[in-house]
């Protein structure tokens, strides 16, 4: 690895650099190097060291804590996949139908993804940034595996582009831009997005076919039409349910989290509340059921509490997307008032619009753009403390 | 008697205007026609009249009928306030502009009524609306309030064009992509359906309004990429 390091600083690196003919894709070359070595930059200012991660580092410790699920959700397509055709199949056999079906998601999200990003770089001459390296996980794993690929590059191009290079790319982004893939396909392919048909890969293997009608729902789906489901709490909590390919297994999703919160990357302070929120919502859901206008309702309403948090997106997007540094709440006690927002919201879109049940990705994005205001107020609370405080001393004094 | 024929001709020349005529097609009078199709485009560089932008755009046809629409309330309510500049009285000018807009629009709603009754049912409000449209009554207040006829008619036909082109632009986007469709005739060849075995669907977010904002947007962001008089310190 040493040698490896060696040879390009002394042989590639001249290549790129200024002044030299490759000059122009000097930012493609530095995005590679710094992925791969630490780059052996020193500030040259004042600086405030707090830990020895720059963003990629921190990047990599997310991805990391997404393996999981990914691996799970690997499986899990391939689980269903066997259960609807109704061939028995052995656990590597369902990995393998999985992974052949999950991996040309990951990359194509990540081909057009960092292809974006790199062309952007170059034109405009600065710095590869890596926030596309989460997203780029992020994206294949909140969409259903019958989703056409095509439709995933555009949603992927959407949020890239309008997402986040408008604002000015990595770290001005208001929307995150992995939620802001999903929202885009939701809208714009709504047949492929939603409904019972996607979320189950039915096209048979040597000719066979699912069987006719064969309805593959998510629990939530079920939910929300008939106020029943045929999955249990413990499905959900375990991830043997239909959904998109990382969602679905809380237990996945909380080796993540413990990774997360371990190296301190995401806020324990957001996913704290927005579990709160979400609970409290639920619980409001469970002491007003009785009212509820239809019977349907009433039966999604009357759900405990604790079963709403293990179905659909709500544990993947409290842990990943919602904990987002960039497009979170920055203040302390903002992220208690977003991040419960986040919880509340969730339980309440997927309950009163069956149309969208995962009230998660909406709620996300709402609190997205309500984050500055947010922490607006609590900067300006936090003045007028200190004003009132001072404003004591001196009357005292 | 010479003197008083000579004072006579002394006073003509007072009388008749001395500067050169200026041609119909001045350079100054191609730049208020020019203007407003780029540099000063109404929707993308003032960013007024946006409320129709958005919605009327799902469809060519309906965009195209609007752009007429306000291309005829534009020129002729720039025409008939700039004809009557000089006697509306300082204090009631807006009401005084309003009025004439008002008549040309309920005409317009007239005609399209009788000769394209799906179109006008399409636009709906939007043709009413139209009385309300910020462009018109930011020409109408600072130009043909000052200007002579001619060039508060060119003004009207310049800016009604810089509206047209980006509302064609943007339902052009939104309905091929949309809809698959260009004035109502299928472009995106059936066969390419997912439904009928092939590769394609329409996107259906292009159908909502957030995104003929963001289609304007992308619009704005080329122009001043292209156009750099117009990037702001």
């Amino acid at each position: 690895m040493k040698a490896l390091h060696q040879f390009i600083d002394s042989n590639v690196h001249p290549l790129f650099k200024e002044g030299s003919k490759l000059e122009k894709y000097w930012p493609v070359y530095d995005g590679f190097y710094t992925f791969l070595f630490t780059p052996g930059h020193t500030a040259d200012g004042k600086a405030h060291i707090r830990d020895g991660v720059d963003l990629k580092r921190t990047m990599n410790t997310v991805i990391t804590a997404l393996i999981p699920t990914l691996l799970f959700g690997m499986w899990n397509v391939g689980y269903h996949h066997f259960n609807a055709i109704g061939i028995d199949a052995t656990f590597f056999e369902q990995f393998l139908f999985g992974a052949i079906k999950v991996i040309p998601m990951v990359v194509v999200s990540y081909a057009v993804g960092l292809g974006i990003e790199f062309l952007f770089c170059v034109i405009k001459g600065h710095q590869i940034e890596e926030g596309y390296l989460v997203s780029g996980m992020l994206i294949p794993l909140i969409m259903p595996v019958d989703l056409p690929l095509w439709m995933m590059a555009l949603s992927v191009a959407f949020a890239v582009i309008i997402g986040k290079e408008v604002f000015g790319g990595t770290g001005m982004n208001i929307f995150n831009p992995a939620l802001l893939a999903r929202a885009f396909a939701f809208f714009a392919y709504p047949t492929y997005m939603s409904g019972d048909k996607v979320w189950i890969n039915t096209t048979g293997t040597e000719g066979m076919m699912a069987v006719d009608g064969f309805s593959g729902a998510t629990a939530l789906g079920e939910y929300a039409t008939t106020g029943i489901s045929q999955y249990s709490a413990l499905d959900a909590f375990i991830g043997i349910i239909p959904g998109s390919v990382g969602e679905t297994s809380v237990i996945a999703i909380m080796l993540g989290a413990g990774l997360l919160l371990f190296t301190g990357i995401a806020s324990w302070r957001i996913m704290l509340s927005a579990v709160v929120g979400g609970v409290v919502m639920g619980l409001i859901f469970n002491a007003v059921a009785p009212f509820a206008l239809s019977a349907e309702q009433q039966a999604f309403m009357a759900v405990p509490f604790w079963q709403q948090l293990v179905m659909g997106g709500f544990a993947f997007g409290v842990v990943y997307m919602a904990t987002d540094p960039v497009s979170g709440s920055q203040t302390d006690t903002g992220k208690y008032v977003y991040g419960f927002l986040i919880g509340f919201l969730s339980i309440m879109i997927r309950v009163f619009n069956p149309a969208y049940p995962e009230g998660v990705m909406l709620a996300i994005l709402f609190m997205n753009t309500m984050a500055p205001l947010v922490d607006h107020y609590v900067i300006q609370a936090n003045i007028k403390k200190r004003e009132q405080r001072l404003a004591l001393k001196t009357a005292t004094a | 008697m010479a003197d008083v024929l000579v004072k006579k001709e002394e006073a003509k020349d007072l009388l008749v205007d001395k500067q050169p005529k200026e041609p119909l097609f001045s350079k100054k009078n191609r730049k208020l026609l020019n203007d407003p199709l780029n540099d000063n485009n109404p929707i993308t560089v003032q960013v007024l009249g946006i409320c129709s932008a958005l919605a009327i755009t799902v469809k060519l046809y309906p965009a195209l009928v609007m752009s007429i629409s306000v291309l005829f309330v534009m020129a002729a309510g720039n025409v008939i306030v700039s004809l009557m500049r000089n006697f509306i009285p300082n204090r009631i000018r807006i009401i005084v502009q309003l009025v004439v807009v008002a008549s040309l629009v309920a005409l317009v709603d007239q005609v399209l009524k009788a000769f394209v009754y799906d179109v006008s049912k399409e636009l709906s409000v939007f043709v009413g609306l139209i009385i309300t449209n910020c462009i018109i009554m930011g020409r109408l207040e600072a130009f043909a309030l000052g200007n002579t006829v001619w060039k508060s008619f060119l003004d009207g036909i310049g800016n009604a064009f810089g509206y047209a082109w980006i509302l064609l632009a943007v339902a052009f986007f939104r309905e091929l992509l949309g809809s698959g469709t260009l004035f109502g005739f299928q472009i995106i060849p059936d066969a390419w359906y997912l439904a009928n075995g092939g590769f394609y669907s329409n996107n259906g977010f292009m159908l909502l309004p957030p995104m003929a904002l963001i289609t304007v947007g992308i619009i704005i962001w080329v122009q001043r990429a292209r156009n750099t008089k117009l990037i702001e310190e």
